[in-house]
């Protein structure tokens, strides 16, 4: 596929005609004589879960539920790509079980200490500490929204 | 060297892994008509929880204690299973799935790695990509790897979930502290007489002659005999049979080719576990297909594959299960492979009904079903209510599974939900 130039903001994709795989050929039926020239291809739509899920074992799926990441583009309702094999990073947007409780949040790692930031002014970023019981559940690497 | 990686506490840890404030705490899985436990945590063991125990007649207990109580979640627990078995062929080719929680690896040409660590790295990945402890044991024979497993379990403290037998020293020591009754394999019949023969442990086992065991156990004791010495007797896919699952695999005489005729073989496998389950008054909620070609014949394309597939309701009619394998095995096939050998394997096991009908034991399952929905809508509201049942029969099943956790593998209403 080739990448046009961004324009207001949205990549756009055409199809590259040098790469078979990405085009779509219809499933005729061919009654009798030659194969058909599109059993080569077939099967070769695109796959939106090959898009989405990089390691089918490690992936799960989850709702977002409320807005303390809006700014980050995860509204309530969407669902959020999941995947458990990704390691924690500054910057990641994870889902973690804190206290009792799962929520999505950006991770900023410091070398002092770990905080689930929000991005909604709305909401406070929280510290975790020693009294807390943090377990990051999985990275979050897409989001799916309908619009 | 072989290993068997077996999952803690299987049904219990895919309910902790969506619910993670579970840790620690008591939980009971029940059959699937909420009628007895099938399944406890360790805490809920230590609680006294027995297995089987009928759950109308523990309400208070549960209630007292605490105790999480799910209805079997069959389509969660067969993709996590799936999963976890798909992460372990990443560590060697040979895997074969020995009941939806256990799996025997077999290590060839790994010579030159620390078993240890490679059990260790294996545990890891597993815990880190799906969220399920496994406890490994890895030994020279599938029946000493099944010893060296109950070890790391037991002694997760010392062990980290994962105990290697690699000299005949911890060979020795290990069959020592296994009873004769926990040698797998080894029924209860078999176990009595062998105590009456002052056999109490492993090692006295394999302390008795060859043709002593030959003659009381058959070549099958005998087998199980040189596995314990530590020499690999019993092969992959091999083996005295789980209590949790039911297999039926064969080698071919002669390579398949053909879609149409490893559907034939495996549809008559099907048929023989559905027989089998039959016999023990069992029904299945989980089945399992795998093919592959002969890795001998080396010249040829190798492929192996299998997958499982969760049943719409626990089964025991040979039709239904057949469909089932078929219909996997459509999807294993690749044209251009020699096929040398097919399996089916059930798992997810239940007892099946005893007042089910006879006649009904060989029809099409969605009887079984409605028979169990008139009995239930029976109970509930008298004779005259049938209709009910045969007019929306998930219905009345749903009302069996009051406590079932959402299907969040496998249904996307039912995702977790993240604030």
């Amino acid at each position: 596929m080739k990448k046009r130039e961004p324009s207001g903001g949205l990549h756009f994709y055409t199809p590259d005609p040098e790469e078979a795989t990405e085009q779509w050929l219809a499933e005729e039926g061919v009654s009798a004589g030659f194969p058909s020239p599109a059993d080569d291809f077939k099967e070769v739509r695109i796959s939106l879960d090959k898009t989405l899920i990089k390691n089918k074992e490690a992936t799960f799926y989850a709702r977002v539920d409320g807005e303390s990441m809006i700014e980050a583009g995860l509204d309530d309702g969407d669902l959020l790509v999941i995947d458990r094999s990704l390691e924690p990073q500054d910057g990641k947007i994870a889902v973690c079980f804190i206290d009792g409780n799962f929520t999505v949040k950006r991770l900023k790692v410091t070398a002092t200490e770990v905080m689930l930031m929000p991005e909604n002014k709305n909401y406070k970023p929280i510290l975790v500490t020693e009294d807390n019981e943090l377990l990051i559940w999985g990275i979050v690497t897409f989001v799916v929204k309908a619009v | 060297m072989f290993a068997l990686v077996d999952c803690n506490n299987f049904y219990a840890s895919c309910e902790r892994i969506f619910q993670p404030q579970l840790k620690g705490k008591p939980i009971a899985i029940l059959s699937n008509n909420d009628g007895c436990v099938i399944a406890r945590s360790n805490e809920a063991k230590a609680l006294g929880l027995p297995m089987g125990a009928p759950a109308f007649k523990y309400k208070h207990f549960f209630k007292t204690h605490q105790v999480r109580v799910f209805s079997s979640n069959y389509p969660l627990y067969g993709d996590m299973s799936g999963r976890i078995m798909s992460v372990l062929k990443q560590f060697t080719p040979k895997v074969e799935v020995y009941s939806i929680d256990e799996a025997f690896l077999q290590f060839e040409g790994f010579d030159r790695y620390d078993l240890s660590q490679y059990g260790m790295d294996i545990k890891k990945r597993v815990r880190k990509w799906t969220g399920m402890p496994v406890s490994i044991g890895v030994a020279p024979s599938k029946a000493l790897a099944k010893v060296a497993n109950k070890i790391a379990k037991k002694f997760s403290d010392k062990t980290q979930g994962v105990y290697v037998i690699d000299s005949d020293e911890k060979r020795i020591k290990a069959l020592k502290w296994t009873k004769i009754e926990d040698v797998w394999g080894i029924g209860n019949k078999h176990s009595k007489r062998l105590q009456l023969q002052n056999v109490h442990t492993a090692y006295d086992f394999t302390q008795l002659p060859d043709a002593w065991v030959r003659k009381e156990m058959s070549v099958v004791g005998l087998r199980l005999k040189k596995d314990l010495e530590g020499e690999a007797t019993l092969l992959l896919e091999e083996g005295a049979s789980s209590k949790k699952a039911i297999a039926t695999t064969r080698s071919f005489d002669k390579n398949v080719t053909q879609l149409a005729d490893l559907k034939e073989r495996v549809s008559t496998f099907a048929s023989l576990c559905a027989e089998k389950l039959r016999r023990q008054q069992s029904s299945c909620h989980l089945i399992y297909v795998f093919v592959r070609s002969n890795p001998f014949q080396k010249n040829q394309p190798q492929y192996r594959n299998g997958q499982m597939i969760t049943l719409p309701f626990a089964t025991h009619s040979s039709l239904r299960l057949s469909q089932s394998a078929v219909k996997v095995v459509e999807k294993l096939y690749r044209p251009g492979i020699q096929y040398k050998k097919a399996g089916v394997i059930v798992m997810g096991l239940v007892p099946s009904r005893e007042r089910q009908l006879d006649l009904f034991s060989e029809e099409n399952p969605k009887h079984d079903a409605l028979m169990q929905a008139i009995d239930s809508v029976h109970k509930k509201y008298g004779r005259h209510k049938i209709k009910i049942a045969n007019q929306n029969l998930r219905r009345t099943f749903a009302m069996k599974q009051a406590h079932l956790s959402p299907q969040y593998t496998t249904h996307i209403d039912d995702i977790i939900r993240i604030k």
